[in-house]
């Protein structure tokens, strides 16, 4: 099968850039061993601090709604990070101390969400803080497995009973400004957490919830949706196994799935992420990528690839596969023509592009600027 | 039972990071509250289950193996096939009058043919229909498939002189569905082969994949009946023949079941079963043409049944729709239908089956298409059931859209 460009990896990186090859004329494939690490997202675009138009109008034409504005977001451990971008459930606040009395409200039986870590986090930024927990019968059932009481599982049920949520928290309220909830609400119906805030006499605050993260699964979804409507092609749950190399240009790539029928392309996009994802994979002697067998710095000394405190900064999430300026992926020091490394792949090593979230959107928007120039050439 | 062969380990399950991504794509578990959900009925149980049987939780047999969680997991963990897996293992006691009948699709098939305006009067009645809710726990909601009066192995054979003919061949394993409710969708592939000047064989008398047995726990028939067919898929490939099919489900089961859940060992054949529609595009793909009607327009919205997302070739499907001249396309999100085989059929799913479908509905009656494709039967009752549309097979809107050389 023949397309323009071939993407091997459908996470945020992968999808921006097919999104926007696709606005570009050219046709193109993603194909996706699994879903990615928008899954884990707290809602944050980590080391953005400049939104180019071009980025606003692709999120806005996927329905996909953000926040553009200097300050801090509170985070699932109840510590603030600095923020420019952010999906529309998580606030950015000027300053950590956003209110004068918080209400925390967890429901009950739920332990994905950390009210005490987040009540703490409030009254070192000097915010008075109650923790209270409400209990409705809709979600009885939910309790019946409390293994599987995730996020996403409230969710669905939320987007049906938000308003006696709503009831319960105003019953509660007392002279509060500010409401802090879990992140579960809005994966279908993506006016919800706007009625919530309307509904509440206080600034109400979304925090994120450990994994599935709602507002990543719901831009995952949009993303693609719109991925699809402009003609892309998405094979989730298929892995490119092997390409077909001749003169440091990529001819075809096989999949699991498709065995012997080669996916063809002019150009190929590796946006198939960092270790989680299993863009790279590590023995106890060797970092490697899987696909192309692409070049990685990293030292020899396995004892050096960690930091033995945990909470510290880790070496091994800077390692990341070799680009050259233009991000032509490298292999045994040559660069290849027509395959593009983009986003988690790259580690946190890649200068001028940032790192995480951020450096996803940075190099999903480059790499489709560079192919664009490079087939036009 | 054998996944070792098949995954970096027994069973897989040590792969499974606890990312809890299968949780947010399993259609039941958002439903069915009884229902513990892919990670833990899946490596998490299977932790437990492996130190002592007594933590099999029979809860399992609200799975449907739908295999989403499976597409989801970013780990490669084969989820769905540690649940059914530890079905076959673990479950006890013999399965009910009612899941032994659901599940004998051929069985049935040979005895109501001969009968078919009978058989579909009767199941179609209302009093029938409260019968079999009260007595077998069969829902009353739902339509059973329709018995055709002849069988296509029947057509075929009447017509084998001329497909023999055509200078390539291929063989069909065309599923009980085609043969006995069915039989359109067999000639309509037929016509399609022979544009592209492919002749049809039938095997040497296929049987049942088996699926459904799988679902109801007839392991031991589900066995016989892979055994049969490999035998028979094998002389087809050692004459050099394709072997082609047109339901994503039995393809499915013969490629990836049989090994993985009946350990039965298929090599010799796997790489040789094609869905007719890869089959067709790669044709298409190597220079064959196809001519069209003028004229033709038709409003398409596909739906990728579970099974086929599972296979990964519903692009075939969708890029065959996508070249035919006159066809409006659009690809419904990926949802599941909540049929699930002979599931759905069952009183105490029929519920969750419904709710588990309404999105996809919803989604169906806002884009309101001429016509659902879709390469799986059970969806198609499903959803003829359950909105107001029509569901085609995309080889038969393909032979529809045929320019008819007369
Ligand atoms: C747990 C976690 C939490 C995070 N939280 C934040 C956050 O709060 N804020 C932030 O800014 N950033 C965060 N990040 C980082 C950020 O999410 C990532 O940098 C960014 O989403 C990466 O996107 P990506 O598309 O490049 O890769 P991914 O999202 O990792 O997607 C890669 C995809 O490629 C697929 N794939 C891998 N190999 C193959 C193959 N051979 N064939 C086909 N497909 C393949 C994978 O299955 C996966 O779906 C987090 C990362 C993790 C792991
Ligand atoms: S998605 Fe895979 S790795 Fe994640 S919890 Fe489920 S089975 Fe485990
Ligand atoms: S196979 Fe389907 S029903 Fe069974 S656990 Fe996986 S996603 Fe859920």
């Amino acid at each position: 099968m023949k397309h323009d460009t071939v993407i091997i990896g459908g996470g945020l990186t992968g999808l921006l850039a097919g999104i926007n090859l696709q606005k570009a004329g050219q046709s193109t494939i993603i194909v996706s061993s699994g879903q990615n690490a928008l899954h884990f997202f707290s809602g944050a675009f980590e080391s953005i601090s400049e939104l180019p138009p071009l980025v606003a109008d692709t999120f806005a034409e996927a329905g996909v709604r953000v926040h553009y504005k200097e300050g801090v977001s509170l985070l699932p451990m109840g510590n603030f990070r600095k923020s420019f971008l952010s999906l529309e459930d998580l606030d950015i606040f000027p300053e950590a101390k956003f209110a004068s009395k918080a209400l925390v409200v967890n429901f009950m039986g739920y332990h994905d969400f950390f009210s005490s870590f987040i009540a703490e986090g409030l009254e070192n930024a000097g915010i008075q803080t109650r923790i209270r927990f409400i209990r409705l019968p809709e979600m009885e059932h939910l309790r019946q497995s409390p293994s599987e009481m995730r996020s996403v599982q409230i969710a669905r049920t939320m987007d049906r009973i938000w308003e006696k949520v709503v009831q319960e928290i105003r019953m509660l309220l007392k002279d509060e400004d500010a409401v802090i909830l879990p992140q579960v609400f809005g994966l279908q119906d993506t006016t919800v957490p706007g009625r919530i805030r309307e509904a509440i006499p206080a600034k109400v605050v979304f925090t994120g919830t450990l994994p599935p993260s709602v507002p990543g699964v719901r831009t995952i979804i949009q993303l693609r949706r719109r991925y699809e409507v402009l003609g892309g092609t998405y094979l989730m749950g298929d892995q490119v196994i092997k390409a077909h190399v001749h003169d440091n240009t990529v001819h075809s790539v096989a999949t699991k799935n498709l065995e012997s029928h080669y996916l063809e392309g002019r150009s190929f996009i590796l946006s198939s992420g960092g270790f989680f994802s299993k863009g790279l994979t590590s023995t106890p002697s060797r970092i490697f990528e899987p696909v192309f067998g692409l070049d990685i710095e990293y030292p020899e000394d396995r004892n050096a690839w960690y930091n033995p405190d945990f909470m510290g900064r880790q070496p091994y999430m800077e390692f990341g596969v070799k680009v050259d300026q233009d991000l032509h992926a490298i292999s045994g020091g040559v660069p290849y023509t027509n395959l593009y490394a983009a986003g988690g792949i790259l580690g946190y090593s890649s200068p001028g592009l940032g790192y995480a979230g951020g450096m996803a959107i940075n190099s999903a928007f480059k790499v489709v600027d560079q192919i664009l120039k490079d087939t036009r050439a | 039972m054998n996944l070792q062969e098949y995954t970096s380990s027994a069973y897989n399950f040590e792969e499974c990071t606890k990312c809890t991504v299968c949780t947010a794509y399993c259609p039941v578990l958002g439903v069915n509250p009884m229902y513990p959900g892919p990670k833990q009925a899946g490596p998490d149980g299977e932790r437990l289950r492996l130190k002592d049987p007594y933590f099999f939780n029979y809860a399992l047999k609200y799975c449907m193996n739908c295999k989403r969680c499976e597409v989801a997991c970013p780990s490669g963990v084969n989820v769905a096939d540690l649940i059914q897996a530890a079905r076959i293992k673990y479950e006890k006691g013999k399965p009910k009058l009612r899941d032994v009948i659901l599940a004998n699709t051929d069985f049935m098939g040979t005895l109501a043919r001969p009968f078919a305006p009978i058989v579909n009067g009767v199941t179609g009645m209302g009093i029938t229909k409260s019968v079999l809710d009260a007595t077998m726990k069969i829902d009353r909601h739902r339509t059973f498939p329709k018995y055709s009066s002849r069988s296509f192995e029947g057509w075929l054979g009447r017509h084998r002189k001329e497909q023999a003919e055509y200078p390539e061949q291929v063989a069909y394993y065309h599923g009980c569905y085609v043969n006995y409710n069915y039989p359109q969708l067999g000639k309509d592939l037929v016509k399609v082969l022979n544009a592209l000047g492919v002749g049809v064989q039938l095997l040497d008398g296929e049987k049942c994949c088996g699926v459904a047995m799988i679902a109801n726990r007839l392991t031991a028939q589900a066995k016989k009946n892979a055994t049969h067919n490999v035998e028979v898929l094998k002389k087809a490939v050692d004459a050099g023949l394709k072997v082609v099919t047109t339901s994503s489900t039995c393809t499915l089961t013969i490629r990836d079941e049989y090994p993985h859940l009946l350990d039965i060992d298929n090599s010799a054949v796997r790489d040789s079963l094609l869905l007719a529609t890869r089959f067709i595009f790669e044709k298409l793909e190597n220079g064959a043409t196809l001519e069209f009607k003028p004229g033709f327009h038709m409003k398409v919205a596909y739906h990728v049944p579970c099974h086929m997302e599972k296979l990964g070739w519903g692009v075939f499907s969708e890029k065959l729709l996508r070249m035919i001249p006159g066809v409006e396309f659009t690809l419904l999100d990926s949802n599941c239908c909540g049929i699930a085989g002979t599931y759905g059929f069952k009183k105490e799913n029929y519920e969750f089956s419904q709710t588990i479908g309404a999105p996809l509905f919803d989604q169906i009656r806002t884009v309101n298409p001429d016509i659902v494709a879709c390469d799986c039967e059970t969806c198609k009752w499903q959803i003829e059931m359950s909105t107001d549309h029509k569901v085609m097979h995309p080889v038969s809107i393909l032979a529809k859209a045929l320019k008819d050389n007369d």
